[in-house]
């Protein structure tokens, strides 16, 4: 069984993704994640030895598509929805951190 | 370069390649290289909500294919999320393989007959391309940075190495090997300089026998030449470290190839938080025999073997030749130098223009079919053309396609008939008498001698061999 979410894996996770959070919104989440997780571990709880572990609900495999060139969005378009943009790019805030 | 007596390095390298195919990993957005940015783009490589990725069966072929190529076992996979946040991957997260990739396990055996283990092959795909604006330009001092999503979902094959290498050269051997198979396959067009293969090498240092070190990962080397630098640069910087008292940080690290040095990007910890699970938009992917076997079927003969079969027809070969046979294989220009061998051709010079002329009009390769290039070295080999001639004649096809003997007249290059020849020699000889008697004697420079004033009565179109052999039929 997993240990109990603490507050500090809230702000680590929410640091990986960029998010400021107040004091109170970490208070707030640490609550609800944990509950989240705590269904998790009631699933683990379960005796499911005998189940084969399952990747996914559909027992397909193989999907894949030909591969043919469909066509693409028209740039202005996509540029439209990017709040700011510059030489047909997107034009973002200066990154915080580097790429992994 | 070796390192201070009593240590070794230990390398493992990430090679990462771009696939070939005409689409992206999971859209039909044209996978193109050098488009307008911004233009081969979707709601699935964009990263829009609601958007469902679907596999492209091309980019499975071509895994396939590197993996049956390095000796790997085929297998059932499946695909996650490598969750972070960053600009140039728009859905917050990488689609990858994680503990179930398409290719495990299996080796690539080197020239020098090294045996390096691959620990796996598996599909991902590429991220955007972010340029950034402002500051010194480097990505700390940014203001701001510009994303082009062009290459964001291109499909990638990782091939991650076992901990085998143990110097910069053999990582340079690897690379380069590795590289002459992906192109083999079909699968890769081999360009670093166009960010289509890419490097991480992990190093590490330990004195022999001892258990592996502490490693650092030196992050996106796009040349071999930066591979075997940096690789040189880390182990050295590890070891005084140790040395020195110091402890090796396992760490990401970059290389500044004007500084010629790594440094720090972010220790390891951080990076390690991706947060992997599985992406629920894809099934599982289980390639069975049939399709396997109509992989296999279409591998052409890998690099070590083509290798095999050319040396074998150029017996005694000097140490640039060998040089040059590893250019003819690393680049595919093998079936030409073969071609022009069993044309006749002495396979030295096949080699020499295979090497060299070849090699230089890569780009151009298309234009060039295998019997013009053969039919333009007999004309050389027959002393229709000299040596210069015969490359300006190959540069010339090469960019404009043709046929030699056209080619050759147009340029002028109408050959010396041997009765020319003969005359024209006849009259030097009569013009120069003292230097045809101590030639006559044994002095076998002068041969340069009347070379060059052949050459300079004929306005270069003879041919130094011909000459030569003129005036030996005269002696
Ligand atoms: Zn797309």
């Amino acid at each position: 069984m997993a240990p109990p979410l603490r507050r500090e894996d809230v702000a680590h996770v929410a640091r990986l993704a960029r998010l400021t959070l107040s004091e109170a919104e970490l208070d707030m989440f640490t609550e609800q994640l944990g509950q989240v997780l705590e269904h998790a571990n009631d699933m683990s709880a379960l005796a499911l030895d005998d189940v084969v572990a399952t990747a996914h609900p559909f027992g397909l495999t193989n999907v894949v598509r030909e591969d043919v060139v469909t066509a693409s969005l028209e740039r202005a378009r996509v540029l439209e929805m990017a709040p700011d943009a510059q030489d047909g790019r997107f034009a973002v805030p200066q990154i915080m951190g580097d790429a992994p | 370069m070796s390192l201070p007596h009593g240590w070794e390095m230990v390398v493992g390298l990430e090679v990462h390649t771009e696939l070939q195919t005409a689409t992206k990993m999971f859209c039909g957005c044209a996978n193109a290289f050098g488009a307008v940015p911004n233009t081969s783009v979707c709601p699935v490589c964009l990263g829009l909500p609601g958007a469902l990725p679907v596999l492209n069966e091309r980019a499975i072929d071509l895994a396939m294919a590197i993996g049956m190529a390095l000796h790997s076992t085929i297998s059932p996979s499946t695909f996650h999320r490598k969750n972070y946040f960053y600009p140039d991957m728009p859905k917050d997260f990488q689609i990858s393989q994680y503990d179930l990739p398409i290719n495990a396990g299996g080796y690539l055996d080197l020239p020098d007959s090294t045996r390096v283990t691959i620990e796996r092959a598996h599909l991902e795909e590429d991220t955007g391309k972010s340029t950034h604006l402002g500051g010194s330009g480097r990505i700390h001092g940014a203001d701001r940075s510009l994303v082009d999503y062009n290459r964001s979902g291109v499909p990638l094959v990782e091939i991650v190495s076992g901990p085998d290498i143990r110097s910069s050269t053999q990582a340079r051997l690897y690379a380069s090997e590795l590289r002459a198979i992906l192109v083999a396959t079909g699968a890769s067009d081999g360009r670093m300089e166009e960010g289509s293969m890419r490097i991480d090498a992990n190093v590490s240092v330990r004195h022999a026998d001892e258990p592996f070190g502490t490693r650092c990962e030196i992050k996106n080397l796009n040349s071999l030449r930066s591979l075997q630098r940096a690789i040189d640069y880390e182990a050295l910087r590890q070891v005084e470290l140790l040395e020195g008292g110091g402890r090796v940080r396992q760490e990401t690290r970059h290389w500044d190839e004007n500084l010629g040095a790594t440094s720090t990007m972010r220790t390891k910890e951080e990076a390690e938080d991706y947060r992997y699970f599985r992406e629920p938009d894809l099934v599982d992917l289980a390639p069975d025999i049939a399709w396997q076997d109509r992989v296999r079927a279409g591998l052409p003969p890998m690099p070590a073997e083509r290798r095999a079969t050319l040396s074998a027809r150029l017996v005694g070969a000097n140490d640039a030749q060998l040089d040059a046979l590893e250019v003819v294989i690393d680049l595919g220009l093998d079936p030409f130098v073969h071609h022009a061998i069993d044309a006749g051709v002495d396979p030295g010079l096949a080699l020499a223009r295979g090497a060299n002329e070849l090699a230089a009009g890569l780009e151009d390769i298309a234009r060039l079919n295998r019997d013009a290039f053969s039919a333009t070295l007999l004309m050389e080999q027959r002393g229709e053309l000299s040596s210069t001639q015969a490359k300006t004649v190959l540069g010339e096809l090469l960019a404009h396609g043709g046929e030699p003997g056209t080619v050759a007249a147009a340029k002028g290059f109408e050959q010396l008939s041997a009765d020319t020849l003969g005359t024209t020699v006849a009259e030097l000889l009569a013009q120069f008498p003292s230097e045809w008697e101590r030639y006559r004697d044994g002095d076998e420079k002068l041969a340069q001698f009347f070379i060059g004033q052949v050459m300079r009565i004929t306005n270069g179109q003879a041919n130094g061999k011909a000459v030569v052999a003129e005036l030996r039929a005269r002696r």
